[in-house]
């Protein structure tokens, strides 16, 4: 392990964690809102929109982030849509996550039962209250797992940006190893560095799992 | 109308080459499920023994391979393991290990997480009952735990497909590869192919993983 290399490159890793938090986040932003406007379409059952809705979850769904930024990438171009590789990482992040997110709030909003609506509305509640006291905490509860497990995929996918030559921590290592052939200490950095980025959001979803568990009703 | 692709995929053997790339992809995901997932139901097995050390041991390898990117794994691999051991790995193998270690990593999880989701009654009723260690585990525990486990599992299988598609980076010749090549060899004909080229790649990747999902899908609804 060749320390002064380490040290020489350190910074070199540290601007490229910032671009992939950056675009990873800005993913993960836009990822919800897409997700929580398809989850709730779904939820509303909305004549045609859900039809449009459903087609999407399947394809971005069934298909690799890698395959789809080529297409956004390299594709579109060619039918006069061009777009910059970190505004492509961000729109290809949130296409794919889009389906994610949404299908983690479908399955929190579908795992309350009717009941619990019908008893909101025989307490005289009107459907903004229903949602905001009864439907929406429960619901948020159940999500939360499958939203962190998400959040987490997602930050993962952004390796492979490389791919669409952004310069983040894989590109990095790939340029050094093959510039100085220093392998191991390339290598290592790129693990350091995901650990930094990756292991604090990890222990955050366990520790809100854990106390979120007691929110559910009759569990 | 410029041509966007479509003649060239119906070029030559243009579109049987793509299918033989994606079947590159394919055979490495089914040889990584097939070894994975006994590995990864024995691993699942043992992280729910009490034993403190392996308990230790197997999760520190869970996290790890769960945390870290499956890129980042595969240049781990490709690059680093025969870097350090100095051994020879084609592209295919370093992916073919990389995919197990992750499969199982991901299938003991579900093991895992499948087992314990029994509640602790169903032990105590059948041994109420009367049946050996053996039968409540034939009887009880396994039907029930497989009932969640299969849909899971084959959900396994679409992402590890679909993970594939990361092996063009250690330089494997699958499906994107060939869609980069038969575009380069097109490039002065018809300058507009990557247009179709890849939304073929993506709808390939489409069709070989959505049945697989519905099936899925289809199981979960029916046994829940």
């Amino acid at each position: 392990m060749n320390w002064e290399f380490i040290m020489k490159y350190l910074p070199l890793y540290e601007k490229a964690a910032v671009l992939t938090v950056r675009i990873g986040l800005m993913g993960v932003v836009i990822a919800i809102i897409v997700g929580l406007i398809c989850a709730a379409i779904q939820y509303y059952k909305v004549p045609v929109l859900k039809h449009i809705v459903g087609i999407y979850i399947e394809l971005s769904r069934n298909t690799p982030l890698l395959v789809q930024l080529f297409f956004i990438y390299y594709g579109l171009p060619k039918v006069g849509i061009r777009t910059q590789a970190d505004v492509c990482g961000v729109i290809g992040l949130a296409f794919l996550g889009g389906s994610y997110m949404a299908e983690a709030f479908r399955s929190g909003l579908e795992a309350i039962e009717p009941i619990q609506a019908e008893s909101a509305m025989s307490l005289g509640m009107n459907r903004y209250q229903m949602m905001r006291y009864v439907i929406l905490p429960q619901a948020m509860s159940i999500s939360v797992p499958a939203f962190m497990a998400n959040v987490i995929f997602l930050l993962k996918e952004t390796s492979v940006f490389s791919a669409i030559s952004l310069m983040d921590l894989m590109f990095t290592a790939k340029d050094l190893i093959g510039l100085y052939y220093k392998t191991t200490e390339s290598l290592f950095l790129l693990v350091v560095f995901y650990l930094i980025i990756l292991l604090p959001i990890s222990i955050l979803g366990s520790i809100l799992e854990r106390r979120l568990r007691y929110a559910g009703f009759g569990a | 109308m410029p041509d966007l692709g479509l003649e060239v995929l119906l070029k030559g053997k243009n579109m049987m080459r793509l299918i033989g790339g994606l079947g590159i992809a394919l055979k490495i995901s089914l040889i990584s499920v097939v070894v994975s997932i006994p590995l990864g139901i024995l691993l699942g097995a043992l992280m729910t023994w009490k034993n403190p050390i392996t308990k230790a041991i197997l999760r520190l390898y869970l996290e790890f391979i769960r945390i870290m990117p499956q890129m980042v794994l595969l240049f781990l691999v490709y690059f680093g393991s025969t870097r350090a051991f100095g051994w020879d790995l084609s592209g295919e193998t370093a992916s073919i290990i990389v995919f197990i270690l992750w499969g199982t990593a991901e299938m003991s999880d579900l093991v895992r997480g499948a087992l314990s989701s029994i509640p602790k009654h169903q032990y105590e009723s059948s041994e109420a009952l009367g049946l050996s260690k053996v039968q409540t585990y034939l009887y009880i525990i396994i039907p029930q735990t497989l009932r969640r486990l299969i849909p899971l599992s084959i959900n396994l299988i679409t992402r590890m497909i679909k993970t594939t598609s990361l092996i063009l980076m250690i330089g494997v010749v699958e499906v994107l590869k060939v869609a980069q090549q038969i575009i380069e060899a097109n490039r002065m004909a018809s300058p507009n192919a990557a247009f179709g080229i890849y939304l073929a790649v993506f709808l390939l990747y489409f069709l070989a993983c959505w049945p697989i999902s519905m099936l899925a899908k289809y199981l979960e609804k029916r046994w829940k």
